[in-house]
């Protein structure tokens, strides 16, 4: 299973390695990753595969929770196919 | 790879839009419940009931972690209980309901649907006997909801059922006086009334649906309102293809949990309902989008229009969004349950007389109004008889749910909480229809539902 974690809040130093961290220690592998800077707001996407996660995704909700309150970002983290449904015919 | 406009764009849809799966309702046959001995019929209800839903909420929990997206209700939608009461010895249906109440209350769902029965063409035992039980069952439970069909365009309107429903309503308000009459909030009088319909509080299972299904209704008028926000000005050519491309966005992801949700309960999926259903928080309401379009309230000239063709353009592009489509599909317009509207009825831009004008193009009807206390079940019935007119006449589902508030008079407010919201209450025509209700009978079915 694939999931997209979408990362919005104020830029600053470390988010991806904040962020990055913690899914490796989750066994969690990014495959791609891209970010842009939005009305102000640092915004970050990353594809990830959650095949070999070795905690469970509700686990891993809560641990990027955590991670995100720390970094002062909200990070979302979502099974892919919700942006395939909507978006792809 | 998904670009990360659209990534943005579903998570905003979300996070700031309110775009939400309002319900996944279970509905579930109980035909093989049926008993002589009412005990044992109700024993098999609650049996089969928390069984086929055990899993229903963590399942709908588990898609919601998962996908990031809120399921905001999980409830359960049964076979109208006058059908398999009809084979109880006993008179007294009360009881079926308290079984309904307590197998929700087990599983955890907030709703079930199905305390109901179909009277369209008239009556049998368990039609009577059920709605005779309707006020006290919808005053001693929490989560039963009840709904009679009165009507439909292929053998017209039962005007006895549509005086009797008059009186149920008044009798439902004042035993549920001391809660502002919260018992006519999960009461709905229908003509057409649609078999596989996954909203409250009008959900029953019907008899040609299959042992257990999954049926999916959808949300998401926040997010019709920002798409419309972006074509300020422009025409109604434009304002319907925005409207088409967000309804196609939001019942892909409709679709979506519902299979999912029938694939982890091993049930089959059945439909997703299309319609915009509001909420009374802001951001989350029907009018605003009405008011989107140019108008100054809801309920100004021009809201019909606006109304009919929200309505057209969400079908339009739900329909090819899903591989099934059911339930009432089109825009919800109940007032409490509504921001916008509740705003438009305090500031006299929005009255009943427009309201049901309203109902002839979109979904539903009357929906969850609050009138004065002391409007006779006469003046209630003929406004079921209004809208079932309109419901047989257009080929199109209708209903009341109208809550006729103790001991309040227009101008007040009625506080239900949750999702049923607070209702301002609103002036009804004062003059009598008392003797139009007496007549009873039948309104003969119309000339163009004769097609065969």
């Amino acid at each position: 299973m694939k999931g997209i974690i979408t990362v919005i809040g104020k830029d600053k130093i470390g988010i991806i390695s904040g962020i990055s961290t913690k899914l490796a220690e989750c066994r969690v592998n990014i495959l791609d990753i891209s970010q842009t800077i939005l009305q102000g707001y640092f915004t970050m996407m990353m594809l990830v595969d959650l095949e070999k996660m070795n905690i469970s995704f509700h686990e891993l909700k809560e641990k990027l929770d955590i991670v995100g309150s720390q970094l002062e970002v909200s990070i979302i983290v979502q099974h892919e196919d919700v942006f395939k449904s909507m978006h792809r015919v | 790879m998904i670009n990360s406009f659209e990534i943005l764009e579903t998570v905003q849809m979300i996070e700031k839009q309110k775009l939400d799966i309002r319900t996944i309702t279970m509905g579930i046959s109980l035909l093989d419940c049926c008993h002589s001995d009412i005990n044992i019929a109700c024993d098999r209800i609650y049996d089969k009931i928390t069984s086929c839903a055990e899993d229903l909420v963590k399942v709908g929990e588990q898609i919601s972690l998962e996908y990031g997206i809120p399921i905001i209700n999980k409830r359960i939608a049964v076979t109208p209980i006058s059908i398999i009461a009809a084979s109880a010895d006993e008179d007294d249906y009360v009881k079926f309901a308290k079984t309904l109440d307590r197998a929700a209350q087990t599983v955890g769902v907030n709703f079930i649907g199905g305390f109901s029965t179909l009277v369209h063409k008239g009556y049998t035992k368990g039609d009577m006997n059920l709605i005779k039980a309707i006020p006290e069952a919808l005053d001693i439970t929490e989560t039963v909801c009840s709904s009679v069909n009165v009507a439909t365009s292929k053998s017209g309107i039962n005007m006895d059922a549509v005086r009797q429903m008059g009186e149920v309503i008044k009798e439902t308000a004042e035993r549920t006086a001391d809660r502002d009459g919260i018992g006519c909030a999960k009461l709905v009088v229908f003509a057409n009334a649609p078999e596989d319909n996954p909203f409250m509080a009008g959900a029953f299972h019907g008899v040609g649906e299959p042992e257990c299904v999954i049926n999916v209704g959808v949300s998401g008028p926040g997010t019709v309102k920002k798409a419309l926000e972006s074509v300020k000005g422009k025409s109604f050519d434009v304002v319907s293809e925005t409207i088409k491309k967000t309804a196609f966005k939001i019942t892909r992801m409709g679709q979506l949990v519902a299979n999912e949700a029938a694939k982890r309960l091993n049930v089959p999926f059945g439909i997703v309902d299309l319609s915009l259903a509001p909420t009374p928080d802001v951001g989350d309401s029907v009018a605003r989008i009405l008011e989107e379009m140019g108008l100054e309230s809801c309920g100004a000239p021009g809201t019909t229009a606006a109304l009919a063709l929200l309505n057209d353009a969400v079908k339009k592009g739900g329909i090819m969004a899903s591989s099934h489509v059911g339930g009432l599909s089109g825009a919800f317009i109940p007032v409490s349950e509504d921001e916008g509207m509740i705003a438009a009825v305090n500031s006299g831009s929005l009255n009943i007389e427009k309201l049901e004008a309203m109902t002839c193009v979109c979904s539903v009807g009357l929906d969850m109004i609050a009138i004065p206390g002391d409007t006779s079940a006469h003046t209630i019935s003929a406004i079921i008889a209004d809208e079932a007119a309109i419901g047989v006449i257009n080929n199109k589902t209708t209903a009341v749910r109208i809550i006729p508030a103790p001991g309040k008079n227009a101008g007040d407010t009625v506080e239900f909480g949750g999702l049923l919201g607070r209702a301002p209450v609103m002036e009804v025509n004062r003059f009598s229809s008392e003797d139009f209700i007496k007549r009873g009978g039948r309104i003969p079915a119309p000339v163009h539902s004769f097609k065969n």
